[in-house]
């Protein structure tokens, strides 16, 4: 507790004494795998404001997008705990099916698609009834979710199975399948719709996938000097909103590959904490946040002169990792 | 509420049904929840045929719902225990499914992405009692059509079955036997190793201990066959790595240790100055009464105490918690090695499968033995084949009994390869030449 009310009281006394600070700053979220932990960090002063007690093996986690709800994957607990992120207190549970891991919301805000890594289902949820909508069976192992900017195609990558499945979100059913490369963790598409990215933990590469004849038009690899090929591995990919550069996470490998996202070059390696999972950009896109898994703590890039500024420690495996939409 | 579509991507129903049936292949329904003892008196008879009606179901099952259009891939496992380990009744439960319960998770596996693929994997298993025939068995799959059969048998038999259908299409899985020679002079280029050999296991151990700074072993063998070769490989790992056995000791005090421990133990490990007793007792007759009770306070490792192994029901990391949890909520109780060895080869053709898009033997074969292959096996990294030996090159978890303490290769142990070729025989050194038996 000592060390919480460390960090507590004096960044109080800093958000008191610099007034409206969010008003500059966004709020990012890190869930802590191990720790059953949810870190709050003000992007402002950088660091860790609050730590928040959440349920068992907190790993996805995401805000509604009027930022009026956060909603966390508590995967030992088979429950989405949706907390309210002025006064933390927890407002009610979703009935998200077992073993929650990854999520993404509807452009439109609902519904919510939550991958159920143990049972092989993705369940559609209303957040408004809080009601199941549907169960879609898919690969051994869904994790990765990505969905088109219109809300039409929801892709969700299973980690044994090696598959983007393509839903439509519409009829719920699975229209088509891309085979990638080994343990694909996560899919994200571009903000015009045009190119989806898929990561391949254990291939060690990212295919980046035509949506509309879902053909792999590249499968990117990466080589650092004096980094075993094996420790590249590849999960969490960004993609600013311009389609301009790609940030790929690059798990033991401790880098993130900054990628040129028209050419689909790697321009740079950017060197963060141990095992490298999960990212955030911030709404205006200066600042990425990632995940340490090992290390224990986030590292903030800086998007604009891509350099990684400072490293905030954290709980205990911090997984996943949001950010406040204002 | 389910959705209409559901059925149409769900794996077929036999599927379930098999499952239901193999679960009670070696235990009847009545006989379920009774004490250990009674269930041990299972016999060996009344086994094998359970397991032969629950065969012939479990095809007549597949075979009712077969399309057309759907490609089947039929696997055959075939096991051969000759000599279990004692049975020390209030000690572990020996799962009657160990090993099958691996194989039918892996086709769980494999038919969800099957059902993307339209392609459907079915698992005949086995199991043959000591004083019968293995051999006659297989004949009897090659005859059914089965090209793909992993094998948990002895090195002889393993062998004399290798040669056996040499020159067909056939592929055997060695999930039993972790003789060096059988990835050495005895090697066979149809035979497939998943379980690591000896000197991989003895090398996996090595790494840490010299990490530690435990240099100075003291080697106590047991009276087997095979301890003496697990012996041998830990012999060569303290000279490939810089330990030092400083002492070896033949176990010599009959098969059970448990009330005599006491009194034989601290004379038996008396005089030896060392830092880790290593123990080499596969079947498990009296390792596990040399902790605490050494003449010098001292740690115990090897086949007993920390252990180097492919799976332990401690290991979470890598994605592994999914697949430990999966395995205990479809049968209630933790997978063994010999599970994960099963499971491994059979997800091995399942990737072959998918990655051709075929069922065809060959295609699937060259699959798994070319450049391209790699395999998420839940530890942290691909496994692939050595095409020297064609033995599955994989990271050794380090366990002890509530604990996963370390996971080799250890870190500083280089090669310039893969750092997996640090673990067991490398190339240079193999005398494996296949093709050429």
């Amino acid at each position: 507790m000592n060390s919480v009310w460390r960090s507590v009281v004096p960044a109080f006394f800093m958000l008191v004494m610099s007034g409206q600070t969010s008003v500059y700053g966004y709020t990012v979220y890190v869930t802590n795998e191990k720790d059953n932990t949810v870190s709050i960090i003000d992007t402002v002063s950088l660091k860790v404001t609050k730590t928040i007690k959440v349920g068992q093996r907190p790993r996805g986690i995401i805000l509604t997008k009027d930022g009026k709800q956060l909603l966390v994957c508590a995967s030992d607990d088979d429950t989405v705990q949706v907390i309210d992120p002025v006064t933390l207190e927890t407002i009610k549970h979703l009935p998200s099916g077992p073993d929650p891991e990854l999520f993404i919301l509807h452009p439109t805000g609902n519904p919510l698609y939550i991958a159920n890594e143990d049972d092989n289902l993705i369940t559609v949820i209303d957040l408004v009834t809080n009601k199941v909508l549907a169960e879609i069976p898919v690969g051994v192992e869904p994790e990765g979710m990505g969905l088109s900017p219109d809300g039409k195609v929801l892709v969700n990558t299973s980690e044994t199975t090696n598959m983007a499945h393509f839903i439509d979100t519409s009829t719920y059913e699975v229209f088509d399948n891309v085979l990638v490369d080994a343990r694909p963790r996560f899919a994200e598409f571009t903000a015009d719709g045009a190119k989806l990215w898929v990561s391949s933990e254990i291939g060690g590469t990212v295919s980046v996938i035509d949506p509309t004849t879902r053909k792999i038009i590249k499968k990117i690899s990466f080589a650092i000097s004096g980094v075993r090929s094996e420790a590249i591995q590849p999960v969490g990919i960004r993609i600013t909103k311009d389609g301009s550069k790609a940030f790929v996470a690059l798990g033991p490998a401790n880098r993130v590959a900054v990628i040129n996202a028209k050419t689909l070059e790697v321009e740079k390696y950017l060197l963060v904490g141990q095992r490298v999972w999960q990212m955030v950009l911030t709404p205006d896109e200066k600042l990425l946040f990632t995940t340490n898994g090992v290390s224990n703590d986030v590292s903030v890039i800086d998007v604009p002169a891509l350099k990684v500024i400072k490293s905030i420690g954290v709980g205990r495996f911090p997984w996943g990792v949001a950010v406040s939409p204002n | 509420m389910r959705i209409e579509g559901r059925k149409q991507f769900w794996p077929p129903r036999p599927i379930e049904q098999k499952d239901q049936m193999m679960t009670n292949c070696c235990v009847s329904p009545g006989l379920k929840n009774k004490t250990l003892k009674t269930n041990r008196r299972c016999g060996w008879l009344q086994r094998f045929v359970l397991a032969a009606l629950m065969v012939v179901s479990t095809s007549a099952a597949i075979a009712q719902t077969s399309k057309s259009d759907v490609t089947q891939i039929k696997i055959a496992f075939l096991s051969q225990v000759i000599e279990l380990p004692p049975k020390l009744s209030n000690l572990d439960l020996l799962p009657e499914n160990e090993g099958v319960a691996g194989g039918q998770l892996s086709i769980k596996d494999n038919n969800t992405t099957g059902s993307f693929m339209k392609q459907a994997f079915s698992l005949k298993a086995v199991s043959v009692p000591p004083e019968k025939d293995a051999l006659a068995v297989l004949k009897g799959l090659l005859d059914e059509g089965y090209q793909f059969i992993i094998l948990n048998v002895p090195a002889d038999r393993l062998l004399a079955m290798a040669d056996f259908v040499a020159g067909k299409d056939v592929i055997l899985f060695n999930v039993g036997a972790p003789d060096d020679r059988l990835r050495a002079k005895d090697c066979r280029d149809n035979v497939m190793h998943i379980l690591p050999s000896h000197a991989m296991l003895a090398d996996g151990l090595a790494q840490y201990l010299i990490w530690k700074r435990w240099r100075r072993w003291f080697l106590v063998v047991g009276r087997r066959p095979g301890d003496r070769l697990y012996a041998d490989a830990i012999q060569r790992a303290a000279k490939k790595f810089g330990g030092k056995v400083v002492a070896e000791r033949t176990w010599a005090y009959g098969p059970d240790a448990r009330r005599t421990a006491q009194a034989v133990i601290p004379k038996f490990t008396q005089g030896v100055d060392y830092d880790i007793m290593i123990v080499a007792d596969e079947i498990g007759e009296f390792g596990e009464y040399l902790a605490y009770r050494t003449w010098t306070p001292r740690p115990v490792a090897g086949t007993q105490g920390l252990r180097p192994t492919t799976w332990h029901r401690t290991h979470e990391r890598w994605g592994s918690a999914q697949l430990q949890s999966r395995f205990f909520k479809t049968y209630h109780r933790r997978m063994t090695p010999l599970d994960y060895q099963v499971w491994a080869p059979i997800r091995a053709i399942g990737e072959g499968a998918t990655r051709t898009r075929s069922g065809k033997f060959k295609a699937i074969r060259d699959y798994f033995r070319g450049s391209d292959f790699e395999l998420a096996g839940f530890k942290g990294q691909k496994l692939t084949f050595r095409n020297w030996n064609w033995q599955l090159r994989q990271p050794i978890l380090l366990a002890a009994p509530r604990a996963l303490v370390s996971v080799s290769p250890q870190q500083g142990f280089l090669h310039q390869n893969s750092l997996l070729d640090t673990l067991g025989y490398d190339k240079p050194e193999s005398k494996c030449q296949l093709g050429k038996q």
